[in-house]
């Protein structure tokens, strides 16, 4: 005989384990996310181009060309794009999480399930996003000639692998408090929309580097995973700034630490989670 | 985490016993009801959060034990613990203390389609529902022919859900969960859907689970269903089992619960109504008393079928009454109704109550069925509302008969027409 329920007792292996058994009914989930988002619109996945396309139109005009960043920054509209392939990844995976346990109540009310299925299933159609505006960003780099075909192209890899880190640990976390109190899903908004202006995305890492100096604040800055990540895939990805683009001293030992911290945050939360899932059946 | 029984001896017990499927151990669980929800509420509150939370025990220390191949019944009136229980034993909520132990794969019936999603196609519904009960993809294609006749669905079964009757819908659903090959089934409440033929289709299923050994769990209303499918049935109250044993006494044991509610509430029922209209009395009508006999024979002897059963009800009015019946229904030991009139049913033309009196029915030629039958009286006004119940005011019996049972009584031939 099974002891049943008491997930916060049992280790995360259990959990992890739990998991893998489910392995099928998460990708059957990330598909039905996909599947139902732009069912019965004619454009279908054209749409999950739209909002990053227009984002990227309107960084580059007004960014780039008014208020004259372009300047200093070779292949703006390249440039910009990267780091909103990585944002959009980063806030996808946040929102989605998020809002996944409230989303899904009528099953959570009704069948047992490890519950982690639900955020780390957002994660998963988030990574698809991403994938797909990754393929774009590759498409525009063969267009305008500079293909990311360099020595430094593998820094795409710690990229993202911190943010998936950082995002299924904060996923977890999030997902778990908005049960009991919703006021965190219009927190995670406003929170994501800060975290677009504090790393170097439309506007250059020097810039920075050129206001604060070098100093504990420039450090604080720098060592944000959002901005690692960011920093990172512009090193593979943005061929036009080799050579032009400065980047921080030890960028990869800064991103090795980085994900060493989102292992254990990503552990800790996953604790968190499973405390916390016992009475999700009655409150959610 | 994993207890295994055989080690201290429980699971293949002295005898032969079926092993345990579920240990439920003195399972408690609290509610506790928040007023504040939002942040700004939460922080106001901050230090005197116990004025801003209500408890209330779900389940009061709670312990059963399951057996295999056995179909328990949990009864008991709207938020007496049962679907708590249920979904404890699930693992869907976590009691609050004590724990519940179970072998085998489950599948909880507590709602059916939870798991559909209405821009899917029935077809993708079904393997994603599958997937949640945990089937794998392969053994749900396996299946898939056999989930799709047993819904009748169809053609449909590649049009989106959102388009479904909602009896199209609950078909589907139902049929992947009794597919998904459950040890323990727990069903709540979801055997009252669809239309009568597929209702009969549902009951038969469960019947061939039973005769397949498996554990049923089930939770209804249907007091029917009780004595007709369970071998066993547990009576909840408050949270607490008042009783666990035999169906048909448990429905009747319910039955007295659920007329002491109905007293009370029509108490105070009537106590919000004298308050709104002081002026007015409130209605004071009651059955004194019932009383049944065989004409010709002295009470408490056996009716013979075919005697005249002869029903005398003793009822008065404290404020008097122009417009009423009297009324009387008669059910066998497992509570179903077998009989049922009224006076105004009758045709009499009755006079004003208001002194207490005594009314006769007489069924004349009676064939009852073997066994024991309790006689309901109640004193009703002309729309039908019960100004006074008395259940079970008394009761008969009617003696074995070889040749026949049934509630009916016919006297059987064989004609054999091939000689």
């Amino acid at each position: 005989m099974v002891t049943v329920g008491g997930d916060s007792k049992s280790g995360s292996w259990h959990s992890l384990r739990e998991i893998f058994r489910h392995r099928e009914l998460l990708s059957l989930l990330v598909r039905r996310d996909l599947k139902s988002r732009y069912k019965d619109s004619v454009l279908g996945f054209v749409w999950t181009l739209v909002r990053p396309l227009t984002q990227l139109l309107i960084y580059a005009i007004v960014i780039g060309q008014v208020l004259g960043a372009a300047r200093n920054i070779p292949d703006f509209a390249i440039y910009v794009f990267t780091g909103l392939t990585v944002y959009s990844l980063f806030s996808e995976i946040i929102s989605g999480t998020t809002a996944s346990i409230v989303g899904n109540s009528g099953l959570i009310k009704k069948i047992y399930l490890p519950r982690e299925i639900f955020p780390l299933a957002s994660v998963g159609s988030a990574i698809f996003n991403f994938l797909i505006q990754f393929v774009i960003l590759l498409v525009a780099t063969l267009v305008i000639g500079k293909p990311p075909l360099h020595a430094e192209t593998w820094y795409l890899i710690p990229s993202v692998l911190l943010l998936l880190v950082f995002g299924t640990a904060f996923g977890l976390l999030l997902s778990a408090v908005n049960v009991y109190l919703r006021d965190v899903q219009y927190l995670v908004e406003v929170v994501l929309l800060l975290l677009l202006w504090a790393s170097p995305i439309v506007y250059s890492w020097t810039m920075v580097r050129d206001a604060l100096g070098h100093s504990l604040a420039l450090d604080i800055y720098t060592d944000n995973p959002i901005t690692l990540a960011v920093l990172g895939f512009q090193k593979a990805m943005w061929v036009g700034g080799q050579g032009v683009a400065e980047y921080p001293d030890l960028l990869l030992m800064r991103m090795g630490i980085a994900f060493a911290i989102g292992v254990v945050l990503l552990f800790v939360f996953q604790r968190v989670f499973s405390r916390l899932q016992g009475n999700f059946a009655q409150v959610v | 985490m994993t207890t295994n029984l055989t080690e201290n001896g429980t699971a293949t017990g002295a005898g032969g016993e079926a092993p345990e499927v579920v240990r439920v151990t003195d399972v408690s669980k609290r509610f506790v009801i928040r007023k504040d929800n939002s942040l700004k509420e939460r922080l106001v509150a901050f230090g005197r959060g116990r004025e801003h939370r209500e408890e209330f025990w779900a389940l009061k220390d709670v312990s059963i034990t399951m057996r295999a191949g056995t179909t328990v019944a949990l009864i008991g009136h709207n938020g007496s613990g049962k679907s708590t229980l249920l979904k404890v034993i699930g693992g869907i909520i976590d009691p609050t203390s004590g724990s519940v132990s179970r072998r085998g794969r489950i599948a909880a019936l507590l709602e059916l389609g939870a798991g559909f999603h209405p821009d899917l196609t029935g077809r993708e519904n079904v393997y994603l529902n599958a997937s949640i009960l945990g089937l794998s993809r392969e053994q749900t294609e396996e299946r898939f022919d056999e989930i799709l006749s047993f819904s009748g669905i169809g053609d449909f079964i590649d049009t989106q859900v959102k388009f479904y009757s909602s009896g199209m819908y609950v078909r589907l659903a139902f049929a992947v969960a009794v597919h998904t090959d459950p040890d323990l089934l727990l069903v709540d409440e979801v055997l009252a859907v669809g239309d009568e033929a597929f209702q009969r289709k549902c009951l038969d299923k469960i019947r061939s689970f039973q005769e397949e050994g498996r554990t049923i769990i089930l939770v209804t209303h249907n007091l029917n269903q009780v004595t007709e499918l369970a071998d066993r049935a547990v009576l909840l109250n408050r949270g607490a089992v008042v009783f666990d044993g035999d169906p048909g006494e448990a429905v009747t044991e319910f039955r007295n619960i659920l007329e002491d509610r109905r007293v009370v509430e029509a108490e105070a029922e009537a106590a919000v109504q004298a308050h709104k209209h002081p002026g007015s009395v409130a209605e004071h009508g009651r059955v004194i008393d019932a009383r049944v006999f065989a004409v010709g024979r002295e009470p408490g002897e056996p009716v013979q079928p075919g005697d005249d059963v002869r029903i005398e009800v003793t009822l008065e009015h404290d404020t008097g009454i122009d417009d009423w019946m009297c009324a009387i229904q008669i059910d066998n030991t497992m509570g179903l109704p077998v009989y049922g009139t009224t006076t105004a049913r009758i045709g009499a033309d009755l006079s004003r109550l208001r002194a207490r009196r005594t009314v006769a029915i007489v069924l004349k030629d009676a064939q009852f069925g073997a066994g024991k039958y309790f006689v309901n009286a109640s004193l009703m006004d002309s729309a039908g509302r019960h100004l006074s119940d008395m259940p079970q005011a008394c009761s008969f019996d009617v003696p074995y008969y070889p040749l026949a049972v049934g509630v009916i009584h016919a006297v059987p031939e064989v004609v054999d027409l091939s000689s």
